[in-house]
């Protein structure tokens, strides 16, 4: 193939996909391997004093492991260590469904007869569920004040004063309040994972993960031994969406207690209902929002006030709600913006990493209020976008001046080509249109790349192959394919000469994780540069067969942690998203007839690849807006199964319309920047202002079922 | 139970607990783990065989009441190194990203299209009627669609 990037090269997994010979993990032959279980919490807060087990079960058959078994130190080490893999006899459980003891026995079938046999003795702790309880400190569950992470951005002020004396000064102020929900990832491969320590003493742990080096960070800190002590490998991964990047390091430290206590491999593939129960969602979001503008329609201050339900333990909230506040402001010029988030603890289930990334939950209060300040003003909704975008030369709330590949008009131009007839109401339906327009930091925030110093190696094998090797995991999103055709075209050799080998953390170099819009841009660029170098040694014949690159940044990058300024992205990507809705006006039921989706990706590696990406992170999006939705009743998922966790079927979903743009990323491999996450963090927020197009009522809290509609009307 | 049942068009047997699920026995004891489990409880449709050649969740069906029945999995739908006219049009549209749904989803759009059933004013619509109990979290549909739209012009 003479240029393999811009060319829809069919998947290179794709033919054991559609054949069935692809193995995940609960497909992988495992002789004499035992199966196992785990004996999870069934209270919110509480002391856990022991477990009395049902003498039905015959328990000389299996094998139990608790936090005793734990070799090294008893967490999952992430940001903070605040999470134990198991709950300790003694200790404090703080969430429903937390793991408190392990079992394993020779079927599967045994070893959850055992699990259930086993019932936890606690003593109930009071639990608290709301924001406004965890705030009131009701209960003390983390650090002083329960407030896991908190920030402020300030633009163009000094004080709280001066912020205010700005929005006195304004003509208008549009002061609201809006509520995003919890949302199941439903990666249709539950979590699995399989563990076996060898005869060399190491442990070797297989499954489903978005992130190897997590897993394998987290492991050293459990089992107590070095980076080689302990080797973690990829399996093929049946989706992830966010759901793989921290949880998996929790199966894998349960999986390797049992199998070194079990003296033999240990597999742990998780039923739906367990997963929807103990797993990681969305975190739920609470934004207080005020739009000030100018008699001109200028705006001249933005407040935005956005509080998270992180739950009981840190994982990864602090990064979510970073990402939350930096997109909070939108992509808007605005002189004085003040942004705070906070993210506090409560008694759920730990919330974490989905698609967006926190960027959806601040997304959907901007882009109601946009379309209030239209409605205000009575003016289109499209042209106000269109007047008050950023654009190449403007600052964004942090101060970062834009310059290259801002896809504003591109991305708004596409969606205004594709407008079509406004649609039209009958008896029957009520039908309106809405729109929005948002961007998303593609990359680490700020310097987390540099910190992070991602590798990745090319290397000439002596059958004329070359050999990828990263710890980027395809988790379905195509990284194997366009890492082959970004090789094969830095080579200036066919794509069938590559091979990207399997993510094993002994042989491949850390990458770092598969999140964040990073695979393509920062990893894909290394892949690049490596394959650029290393045909100019085998050119030279210089001997060189092998390359290594690590991640530097663009030049004129810089970010200040301590006080939220600066580049917090190397680059953005720009979406634009109009909806047309019909509204039953006797079951409320929302039926999204048009769905239009123009998304700036600097350049399309696989087209037909990112045509993909886009149109999944659109219907997950659809589905938040509308259908899906996570329900806690006391702390516990009361629909935790795929029954009333409903997600879009091929049936709910409506013809999609994608129109990839390309504004070139010059640091990015052959101009790519991000685009996973994108597309998930603006089409809620378009169907909330096309069904308010059409009944006339606003639509400020998610998920927008026919209950609350008709709440709304009555 | 002695289990007796055709499977991809070979005889096979086993030996298994008549409760045991379909799927068990197709993945456990026949060791043909292209079937997969989504959520065992009949809703997404990733463990979607052939049984006598009607479309069924293989996790809502017990080994007891496949006794002398013919059933199809993802691995019989190609011939050989050839794949079928759905398995070709799902690679070349882009129709399977993870691959976790793929399988049930081949195996339900090869039957739609083998049977014709697309025939309509609006086939788009008619797939997305006919598939509507599979499952894909990561495509949004278009793509499979397309590939399924694809697959049935080629054999019309």
């Amino acid at each position: 193939m003479h240029r393999p990037v811009g060319s829809s090269l069919p998947r290179v997994d794709g033919v054991a996909k559609v054949t069935g010979r692809a193995r995940y993990l609960d497909d992988l032959d495992a002789p004499g391997a035992w199966h196992g279980a785990t004996v999870r919490s069934n209270v919110a807060h509480g002391r856990l004093v022991g477990f009395d087990r049902d003498p039905s079960v015959d328990w000389s058959q299996v094998v139990i492991a608790t936090a005793a078994d734990i070799p090294g130190k008893n967490a999952i080490a992430l940001i903070e260590d605040d999470q134990p893999a198991l709950v300790p006899v003694g200790g404090i459980t703080m969430h429903h469904d937390e793991a408190l003891a392990l079992i394993a026995a020779p079927t599967r079938a045994l070893a959850f007869a055992a699990m259930r046999a086993m019932k936890p003795k606690i003593e109930p702790l009071p639990a608290i569920f709301t924001v406004e309880d965890s705030l009131a400190t009701k209960q003390l569950l983390y650090g002083a004040d329960n407030v896991f992470k908190q920030f402020l951005i300030r633009k163009g002020h000094a004080s709280d004063a001066e912020f205010e004396a700005a929005i006195a000064r304004a003509t208008h102020v549009i002061d609201e309040r809006y509520y995003t929900s919890p949302q199941e990832q439903m990666y249709i491969e539950p979590q699995a994972m399989m563990a076996e320590w060898a005869d060399d003493g190491r442990c070797y742990i297989v499954g489903s993960m978005q992130c190897p080096y997590y897993v394998h960070k987290a492991m050293k800190v459990l089992l107590g031994c070095d980076g080689d002590g302990v080797v973690i490998t990829q399996s093929v991964t049946g989706g992830g969406f966010g759901g793989k990047e921290e949880y998996p390091s929790m199966l894998a430290a349960h999986v390797a207690v049992l199998a070194k206590r079990a003296g033999r491999a240990v597999k742990m593939t998780y039923d739906r209902d367990e997963d929807l129960a103990a797993t990681t969602k969305r975190h739920p979001a609470w934004t207080h929002h005020r739009l000030a503008v100018d008699a001109a329609g200028e705006i001249v201050a933005i407040d935005v006030d956005c509080v998270m339900d992180g739950g009981a333990y840190l994982t990864l909230s602090p990064v979510v709600l970073s990402r939350g506040v930096l997109h909070a402001a939108g992509p808007y010029r605005c002189p004085v913006v003040r942004v705070r988030g906070r993210v506090v603890a409560t008694n759920h289930p730990p919330h974490g990493a989905f698609r967006g990334f926190g960027a959806p939950q601040t997304t959907f209060p901007y882009e109601r209020q946009i379309q209030k300040l239209a409605r205000l003003r009575g003016e289109d909704p499209l042209e106000l976008r269109k007047r008050l975008a950023l654009r190449s030369g403007d600052t964004t709330a942090t101060g970062q001046l834009l310059g290259f590949s801002v896809g504003t008009d591109e991305v708004l131009g596409a969606i205004e080509a594709r407008l079509g007839p406004k649609p039209v109401s009958t008896d029957r339906k009520k039908r309106g249109r809405g729109f929005a327009f948002y961007f998303h930091g593609a990359g680490f925030t700020g310097s987390g790349e540099q910190r992070l110093a991602g590798k990745c190696t090319l290397a000439a094998l002596p059958d004329g192959r070359f050999e990828v090797r990263s710890s980027s995991t395809d988790i379905g999103q195509g990284a194997l394919t366009i890492f082959t055709q970004i090789a094969a075209q830095g080579l200036g050799v066919d794509p069938e000469r590559i091979c990207v080998i399997e993510p094993k953390t002994s042989l491949v170099p850390d990458s770092g994780p598969t999140v964040a819009s990073r695979t393509c841009m920062v990893v894909g660029g290394l892949v690049e540069k490596c394959a650029l170098e290393l045909r100019d040694h085998l050119a030279a014949n210089d001997g060189v067969l092998e390359v290594t690159k690590q991640y530097e940044p663009p030049p004129g990058i810089s970010f200040d942690d301590a006080t939220y300024t600066g580049s917090a992205y190397p680059v953005y990507g720009w979406a634009a998203c109009l909806v047309d809705v019909a509204v039953d006006v006797d079951t409320f039921e929302v039926a999204i007839e048009r769905c239009v989706h123009a998304v700036d990706v600097g350049k399309a590696i696989n087209p037909m690849i990112v045509k993909g990406q886009i149109e999944g992170g659109t219907l997950q999006a659809l589905g938040w807006a509308l259908l899906e939705n996570v329900i806690y009743k006391d702390g516990k998922v009361a629909n935790a199964t795929m029954t009333n966790c409903i997600v879009p079927t091929f049936a709910d979903c409506p013809e999609l319309e994608t129109i990839t743009v390309e504004v070139p990323y010059p640091f990015g491999p052959s101009g790519a920047k991000g685009v996973g996450e994108i597309p998930m963090d603006g089409p809620a927020a378009a169907v909330a202002n096309a069904v308010e197009d059409a009944l006339g009522v606003a639509c400020d809290s998610l998920p927008i079922s026919p209950e609350s509609l008709q709440r709304s009307l009555s | 139970m002695k289990l007796e049942l055709t499977v991809n068009g070979e005889a096979r047997d086993a030996d298994v607990n008549p409760w045991k699920r379909l799927l068990d026995v197709l993945r456990d004891d026949l060791r043909l783990t292209g079937t997969k489990e989504g959520c065992g409880e009949g809703e997404c449709g990733a463990c979607t065989v052939l049984l006598d050649g009607e479309v069924a969740n293989s996790c809502m069906v017990a080994a007891g009441q496949c006794h002398g029945r013919t059933v199809t999995t993802v691995e019989g739908l190609a011939t050989g190194d050839v794949l079928n006219a759905v398995q070709r049009a799902l690679l070349r549209c882009g129709g399977a990203q993870c691959g976790i749904c793929t399988p049930g989803i081949a195996v339900c759009a090869s039957h739609v299209v083998e049977h014709k059933l697309l025939e309509s004013d609006d086939p788009r619509a008619r797939v997305r009627e006919l598939l509507a109990g599979n499952i894909c979290r990561c495509t949004g549909y278009q793509l499979i669609v397309d590939a399924v739209i694809e697959a049935a012009r080629e054999l019309s």
